[in-house]
């Protein structure tokens, strides 16, 4: 496999519910494998995704695997730049204080030049 | 308004290199078929595939065994003639692939099944053959 000379920056956006679909996984597994490639990965929270970042999840009853509990590796995989977007935890009436563990703040702004700072967006 | 003459925007006209990420099924979205139907463009219009990767339920369209009804497109044998006429590269995500039964030989083998389902033009393996499609290609496109 050739390798490239420097690191390129990923921006993953995930952007849906934690247990409806196979999204949220996909989108999880590609942003892991990624950054064992060694890239720069940014990792954001929008839209219905703010959900996967809800406390207290357990995913027993629908005999499915927690997703929250997944989300944890993020950070032993190196992946810090954990980000939810403002907006859409305002309309659904999430708080930050309602989240897994402590997750950057980003305004529709700060999502733009978020974008435009990336070399490749993956929306899943 | 200055216009190009057309004998020079053919002339430079650049080749852009291509990797496809596929995550739809064939029966049941229109954007498998959208993939195909791009990829013959993109090589009709002279441009380079660096890869084809088969993500999540997209792997479906690597399946040997899909028997399509007759006034209908069988898109995984589609996909397997223009893959080996144009000796294209491409991947099923290993873990998306056994959990929808696409095995090849090996894979069959070591889960001990009677059969591989894996269409012989496409190969199975991990995650990091689509980052590297990403670093390693001009243009990135997904369907599904």
């Amino acid at each position: 496999m050739p390798t490239p000379q420097k690191p390129r920056t990923f921006t993953f956006i995930s952007r849906s519910a934690p247990y409806g679909n196979n999204r949220p996984r996909l989108c999880l597994g590609a942003a892991l494998a990624t950054a064992v490639f060694e890239q720069k990965v940014n990792y954001l929270f929008m839209d219905d995704g703010v959900f996967q970042l809800l406390a207290n999840q357990n995913a027993d009853g629908i005999a499915s695997k927690t997703l929250g509990n997944a989300l944890e590796t993020l950070e032993l995989y190196g992946i810090d730049q954990v980000m939810v977007l403002k907006e859409s935890l305002a309309s659904r009436h999430i708080s930050s204080e309602d989240l897994l563990f402590p997750v950057q703040l980003l305004s529709n702004s700060d999502l733009q030049s978020l974008i435009e700072s990336s070399d490749y967006v993956i929306n899943l | 308004m200055i216009t190009t003459p057309v004998i020079f925007q053919r002339q430079f006209k650049a080749t852009v290199k291509f990797s496809i990420i596929v995550y739809a099924a064939p029966a049941s979205s229109q954007a498998a078929s959208t993939a195909l139907q791009f990829v013959k463009t993109l090589l009709h219009e002279g441009h380079d595939i660096y890869r084809l990767f088969f993500f999540s339920d997209g792997v479906h369209n690597t399946n040997r065994l899909v028997v399509a009804p007759q006034d209908e497109m069988n898109l995984p044998r589609e996909w397997h003639r223009l893959i080996s006429n144009y000796e294209i590269d491409s991947v099923a995500c290993v873990s998306s692939a056994i959990k929808r039964g696409i095995l090849n030989e090996q894979e069959a083998k070591r889960h001990e099944l009677d059969s591989s389902t894996l269409l012989d033009s496409s190969e199975i393996a991990g995650l990091g053959q689509m980052v590297d499609a990403m670093v390693n290609s001009d243009r990135i496109v997904h369907f599904g």
